[in-house]
């Protein structure tokens, strides 16, 4: 049954996925999987990726034997497989490289993005300017205020913002705006959809080009452990990082998956943006998931203090990964993942995003649990230099 | 396939050579109780069919204006559920063809059989499913069959030819032809190839083409209306009906002329 993943072609991961978008988008998206599927059968491709993942992204990027975090918690080994040291500063670097090669390679010379934590659109800028493609970026108005420095960052870049004042202003707004714009300038343009979500096939892709991450990690653990882990602990927002660090692992059953949601002020606070709380199946931008909605099928805002988890949804494999039971999905609210955060910085000297945060706090509990012998990975999917700001103001000067 | 009501009102029409003209409205936009003045209204002006709007937190098909006034029809209280409950109230007052035109996910939250018997019981005759291309339409499909109610495929610039095909194949009531690449909103002017690309879908369609998406003004719907079966006219309607500009609306309708 888990086999299968690796045979999707259809878009469909059980009954999740799927291509449900305006008729406008098709002929794109029919193209896109068409270009795609080319790119995999042609080595140059991967060449030039592998030669820009090394020599510009700076992999393949270390699993750290997190020493002192691990007498600190007292339980299994836990190693951080470093995607905070890649360029741009996370993990969304991988994808968007990937893709700005398939643009070129598809004859296309305009890039739209979302952005929710502005990782996303930071290494979409990055790329753009690398590969001297126009990009523009969609992002929700309370997503610029939190994460100014990341604005101007794309904006050194070369890149031109686009504030979204529409809705709650977060990342489900950037989305809906990024695919109006796609829609309207498909013909020149295409979208680097920056997590596993919309529509096929782009759940497949995000999660192909993120894969490196699993498969690194894999190589890491048998060279210094000379055995897989027990258990790998990542957070989710729409599931980039975490299906990237996944995947290569779902058929090796004794290895424990941990996906790890933003419960945001607290689920029963309603306040949150774990869609895995709730269960509510439904279609939002092109594909079909669990996300926040309401009675009437209206999508409910989603709440963290993390802007990259910020989603109503989590992308279509990772939904077919929890009705199969292979992956375990929780969530860790605000105030936890501050503590994840600050129990990291002070063990071992890494501020990790307050995404990771999420991973990192739940990853604790679960290493307390295990045995000495026992090893526990945690996806360290970005470095917390952007949120710095947001930290402080939450902490209120406490230090 | 059967022939579906939709279809033959609109031949009907397009018979005798006029043109069919489908407004749109958005259900709720001015309050619940707009919708049956709205309807009434537009039936009596003269419209072949009426599109009717449900709001959606994340209309991704609609431009500004349409999306706007869904944002003041949900805060009105509108959804999918009331919207058709206002309808069935004054259904016996209703002589044009109604065509509802919804997101998904409301579909799916309301529950797709109970939806569609709720819209057989009101009467409408049409759906209209921005984000379910043919490739998901079989969720639909399999629902409506036995059923009078049309599901109208959008075809657009980009749809190559093989795809149309396609989409003429599983095409009732008539088929939407999309004049932009684009949201639905006003435009100034439309590409050069929108002629080519009507004849073209003309040939190979059994059913009717009605052209929408940034038909806006009296010139416009002469223009196209001159290339389609019909026209649809979305947001110069529902901000018509916001300024309460009913006067532009009447004067739009007649715009729609007799062939020949």
């Amino acid at each position: 049954m888990v086999k299968e993943l690796n045979e999707q072609e259809t878009g469909r991961y059980g009954k999740f996925g799927g291509q449900f978008v305006p008729e406008t988008l098709m002929t794109a998206l029919n193209e896109l999987e068409i270009a795609y599927n080319e790119a995999t059968k042609d080595p140059s491709f991967y060449k030039e990726l592998q030669y820009y993942l090394k020599d510009y992204v700076g992999r393949e990027n270390p699993l750290y034997f997190a020493e002192r975090l691990t007498k600190k918690i007292g339980g299994a080994k836990i190693y951080l497989k470093r995607e905070d040291l890649n360029h741009t500063g996370a993990h969304k670097i991988n994808n968007a490289l990937g893709q700005a090669l398939l643009a070129i390679r598809m004859g296309k010379k305009k890039i739209v993005a979302e952005t929710g934590a502005g990782q996303h659109g930071v290494a979409t800028a990055t790329v753009c300017a690398l590969f001297d493609l126009e990009c523009v970026v969609f992002m929700g108005k309370e997503d610029v205020k939190r994460q100014a420095l990341n604005v101007f960052r794309m904006e050194l870049l070369g890149a031109k913002v686009v504030s979204v004042d529409k809705g709650g202003g977060t990342l489900k707004d950037a989305v809906n705006e990024a695919l109006r714009y796609w829609v309207t300038n498909v013909e020149d343009t295409h979208y680097i959809l920056g997590s596993a979500t919309g529509p096929h096939p782009f759940p497949r892709i995000v999660r192909d080009f993120q894969r490196i991450i699993g498969v690194e990690t894999r190589k890491q653990i048998l060279e210094k452990e000379g055995r897989l882990p027990d258990a790998i602990v990542a957070c989710v927002g729409g599931g980039s990082n975490a299906i990237g660090m996944f995947h290569p692992f779902v058929n090796d059953e004794l290895v424990k998956l941990y996906g790890v949601e933003a419960a945001g002020s607290g689920i029963q606070t309603g306040l949150h943006a774990a869609a895995f709380a709730d269960l509510k199946e439904g279609v939002l931008h092109g594909a079909y998931m669990y996300l926040l909605q309401d009675d009437n099928g209206f999508i409910q805002e989603a709440h963290s203090i993390s802007a990259g988890l910020d989603y109503p949804a989590v992308g279509p494999e990772h939904c077919y990964l929890h009705d199969i039971g292979r992956v375990k999905y929780s969530s860790v609210t605000d105030d936890e993942a501050l503590e994840g955060l600050k129990l990291l910085s002070r063990t071992e000297g890494i501020i990790p995003a307050l995404e990771s945060s999420h991973a990192i706090y739940r990853a604790a509990e679960i290493a307390k649990k295990m045995k000495p012998e026992e090893i526990l990975v945690i996806n360290l999917s970005g470095r917390g230099d952007k949120d710095v700001e947001t930290v402080r103001a939450a902490m209120g000067g406490e230090k | 396939m059967t022939v579906k009501p939709l279809q033959i009102a609109i031949e009907k029409k397009v018979n005798t050579g006029q043109k069919a003209f489908i407004p749109y409205i958005m259900a709720g936009d001015g309050g619940l109780k707009a919708i049956r003045k709205q309807i009434l209204f537009l039936q009596d002006a003269g419209a072949t069919a009426i599109e009717v709007g449900i709001p959606f937190t994340d209309p991704v098909a609609d431009g500004p204006v349409i999306e706007e006034a869904g944002n003041r029809a949900l805060k009105e209280g509108a959804n999918l559920k009331v919207i058709l409950a206002e309808i069935a109230a004054f259904k016996e007052e209703i002589q044009v063809p109604l065509i509802v035109m919804t997101y998904l996910n409301p579909i799916l939250a309301y529950g797709i059989e109970k939806f569609v018997a709720k819209c057989e019981e009101v009467g409408i005759t049409g759906l209209i499913i921005p984000d379910v291309p043919i490739e998901e339409a079989k969720l639909i499909q399999d629902k409506i069959k036995e059923t009078s109610i049309a599901l109208i495929q959008l075809v657009s610039l980009t749809s190559k030819e093989d795809r149309i095909q396609k989409i003429a194949e599983v095409a009732e009531g008539f088929i939407y032809a999309v004049t932009v690449n684009g949201i639905t909103g006003v435009r100034s002017e439309f590409g050069k190839s929108l002629d080519e690309h009507i004849h073209a879908l003309k040939e190979i369609s059994t059913v009717p083409v009605i052209a929408g998406f940034g038909i806006s003004t009296p010139e416009q719907v002469e223009e196209i209306g001159s290339l389609a079966d019909g026209v649809i006219v979305g947001s110069a309607i529902v901000k018509a009906f916001h300024e309460g500009n009913e006067k532009f609306i009447r004067e739009l309708i007649p715009k729609v002329k007799v062939t020949e």
